[in-house]
């Protein structure tokens, strides 16, 4: 998930050049008070009018107790965001508010239900409610972790290693997958450090995160690499679903391949294996299809 | 006690026999920091010459005061690779009674070896010459400042020209060996202060472009290459110096280094990425006719596998021995590309001149893969177009444009075009790509250009490609 600035054109008409799986245009932290306007009748142009393709748009919206908040929301789901990228979360009220400001709107154009949320945990609050958070809703499409204000509110600070954040990233990761939704990690700032952040993209893939935020096209690349999975293991998924679809056709219920007997977790993780494989652009989706 | 043949620059253009309606001729070398035609036209002017003709490899932004020269009629007449800056905002507006003559590298070659571009004088600027006008790019004292490394350009005008006029700040004592330009081609040696401003004469290291458009167009562009069928050992490369043309060296050479591909030579503009590939093995030769920055020229002048070739033995089209003819793959750059592979690398799409020739059209017509680089979209303005501006390499010789929307293969090499949809790479249709830029942009206004004809476009054979005409404001 590419983070690009709601207030300059310029990135917004191009961003999806660089292939990321979504774009989350922001109206938050990248805008000063004075051209929060501006960027929302931008952002909502640029929905409107950029052809994307078949890339993710999320918007992240300024929070629901600021002027803007509400603003926000009506602008982007009137330019049919895919997903409304909620700031600063702490408890599942907050989520239920923003569901009920997207339903207005929604009503308004007949079409309720279309938008989803992602909620960013940005405290130790919003890591203690995590599981709520991420239940709190059916539009609740995923939860992600805000790195900054997380470490300040924990009054410490960010480290290579990244110690002070494991436990939210843990937390994060096991409240999304018993919510049964998706968990991306933080943004890494330091664009000249590329080796800090392979290691942080391959510690949080191990630690279970679906995505990674990420500020600059050139991380892209790193993430596709890390998160790619293995040729090995991309023909291996690739035979199991076909033993499924062929099990499926015969009406059999018991699955096996190579000999080994195909229980509902692998079938998971060969479904999630080819996933990868095609966002990581390994495979191609029609032919896969 | 020998002949010396230093003398001073009124003396030397006296001595020269320069009457007015002459051509007088200028190397680009010292690029923006040449002080060379500045400093020659000025001392023309004082001297009351009236009508020259000027006939530089290309001039640039720091060639302004031109435009005084033309305005009193020192000058009337030019002919260039390129221009850039007020003196091409000036041509492009009328400045010039008679229109510019653009010329690529091998085709104003070719023109100064045929005698179709005829020099009466050359002054030369030189890094470094004795006082018989054994004259280099390299630096031969403690003294040297300006510093450029491969004359190539202008080694067809010492060549042919009636009367040389070597221009030096560093006078060093004879030989100076290995010489660029032979004494035995040179009347008169002139020493000042500076010939170039060494700040502005080349870069320093290797600058790698940051720039996620740049990155993103390289890697396209290397793709392109690594699956071209022409990837292989014993190949033979030219680059731009555009930072996408830059970035895809780096990532061809980490292909190389993988396959153990080497390449035999790479050939035209040297830069510090090219050096780099050459000490690590993996070039075998540097064919140079201008070195691009500091480590080009210092390369040149301290390896014997780093040779300096003229302009005419570069990309002359008509010289069976000319380094073109031998080129596998070439990555260009273009201000506008339009739907039939034409490229326009000369004239802005505000009908301004803005660029050079150099040596696009020889190139691409020569070697076996051309690939041109360009995004779609330079903030409004689209670079992939119906039609272009101004024609300077017909698309016939255009194989393959790299955008960051996809890669457009002309119709004429359906093998390439199978190789690169085989390799999983975006090929489009070079009409769905201007279609896009259309829609993103919308319908540029037509150019209001006027009647006058400010610029005529040659081929590299000598016949004339394209008219240039002025712009209304």
């Amino acid at each position: 998930m590419m983070f690009v600035p709601g207030n300059n054109p310029g990135m917004m008409a191009d961003a999806h050049i660089y292939g990321p799986d979504s774009i989350m245009l922001d109206l938050e932290d990248s805008v000063t008070m004075a051209e929060k306007d501006a960027a929302r009748l931008l952002v909502h142009n640029a929905l409107k009018s950029i052809d994307y393709g078949d890339t993710e748009m999320v918007v992240r919206i300024n929070p629901l107790n600021t002027p803007y908040g509400k603003k926000d929301v009506e602008a982007v789901v009137k330019a049919g965001v895919d997903v409304i990228r909620m700031p600063k979360t702490e408890t599942a009220d907050e989520v239920r508010e923003l569901e009920a400001e997207i339903i207005k709107v929604e009503t308004e154009l007949g079409c309720v239900g279309r938008t989803l949320i992602m909620a960013a945990i940005e405290s130790a609050l919003g890591v203690v409610n995590a599981f709520e958070i991420a239940s709190a809703s059916k539009r609740m499409m995923g939860i992600a972790l805000g790195a900054e204000d997380y470490s300040a509110n924990l009054k410490t600070q960010r480290t290579p290693g990244g110690a002070e954040l494991l436990l939210a990233r843990e937390t994060i990761v096991v409240a999304a997958r018993a919510a049964g939704i998706a968990c991306f990690d933080t943004v890494y700032s330091n664009l000249d450090d590329m080796e800090t952040f392979r290691k942080e993209v391959e510690l949080i893939k191990t630690l279970g995160f679906d995505g990674k935020s990420i500020i600059n096209p050139r991380q892209i690349e790193v993430v596709n690499e890390v998160f790619a999975p293995s040729q090995k293991d991309i023909d291996k998924a690739l035979r199991i679903i076909a033993a499924i679809k062929e099990a499926q056709a015969k009406g059999s219920g018991v699955i096996a391949v190579n000999g080994k007997m195909v229980d509902r977790p692998v079938v998971i993780r060969a479904e999630r294996t080819v996933a990868l494989a095609i966002a990581s652009g390994i495979l191609d989706k029609e032919e896969v299809l | 006690m020998r002949n010396t043949k230093v003398v001073t620059l009124e003396e030397a253009i006296r001595r020269s026999g320069l009457k007015d309606g002459m051509t007088v001729s200028f190397h680009h070398h010292f690029r923006g920091g040449d002080k060379v035609v500045n400093l020659v036209v000025g001392k023309l002017a004082e001297m009351g010459f009236k009508d020259l003709h000027l006939a530089a490899s290309s001039l640039s932004d720091v060639h302004t005061p031109l435009i005084g020269h033309i305005r009193n009629g020192v000058i009337t007449k030019i002919s260039t690779s390129g221009l850039r800056g007020d003196l091409a905002n000036e041509i492009s507006h009328g400045l010039l009674k008679e229109p510019v003559v653009f010329r690529s590298h091998g085709g104003r070659g070719s023109a100064i070896a045929s005698g179709e571009l005829h020099i009466d004088v050359a002054f030369l600027g030189a890094s470094s010459c004795d006082e018989l006008g054994n004259a280099s790019g390299c630096p031969r004292s403690e003294n040297a400042k300006s510093i450029c490394g491969s004359l190539g350009y202008a080694l067809p005008d010492a060549r042919y020209a009636d009367h040389v006029v070597v221009i030096t700040d560093d006078l060093v004592a004879y030989p100076n060996v290995p010489k660029s330009i032979s004494a035995c081609d040179v009347e008169s040696v002139v020493v000042v202060d500076s010939v170039g401003d060494s700040s502005k004469i080349s870069s320093g290291a290797i600058r790698d472009s940051k720039n996620p458009r740049d990155i993103l167009l390289a890697k396209q562009a290397a793709k392109v290459i690594i699956n071209s069928g022409y990837f292989k050992d014993g190949f033979s490369i030219q680059t731009g110096t555009g930072g996408a043309s830059l970035a895809a060296v780096k990532y061809i050479r980490e292909s190389m280094l993988e396959k153990g591909i080497k390449a035999s030579f790479a050939l035209g503009g040297i830069t510090a990425h090219m050096v780099k590939l050459h000490q690590e093995g993996l070039i075998g030769r540097l064919i140079d006719v201008q070195s691009f920055d500091k480590v080009a020229a210092e390369s040149i002048a301290t390896d014997q596998l780093h040779q300096e070739v003229s302009a005419v033995e570069y990309a002359s089209a008509d010289h069976v021995g000319s380094a073109v003819h031998a080129l596998d793959i070439v990555i260009l750059s273009a201000l506008e590309v339009d739907v039939d592979f034409n490229v326009n690398v000369l004239v802005g799409s505000d009908g301004i001149i803005r660029g050079a020739i150099g040596g696009h059209p020889d190139t691409a017509e020569d070697s076996a893969l051309s690939i041109i680089v360009c995004p779609l979209l330079r903030g409004r303005i689209p670079c992939v177009v119906p039609k272009v501006t101004t024609l300077i390499t017909p698309g016939k010789s255009v194989d393959v444009v790299v955008t960051e929307y996809g890669i457009a293969v002309n119709p004429g090499r359906p093998e390439i075009a199978q190789r690169l949809v085989e390799a999983g790479l975006k090929v489009v249709d070079i009409n769905d790509l201007a279609a896009k830029a259309r829609s993103i942009i919308g319908e540029p206004d037509t150019l209001p250009f006027g009647d006058r004809v400010v610029g005529i476009v040659m081929d590299r054979h000598g016949k004339v490609l394209d008219e240039i005409h002025n712009i209304l404001d």
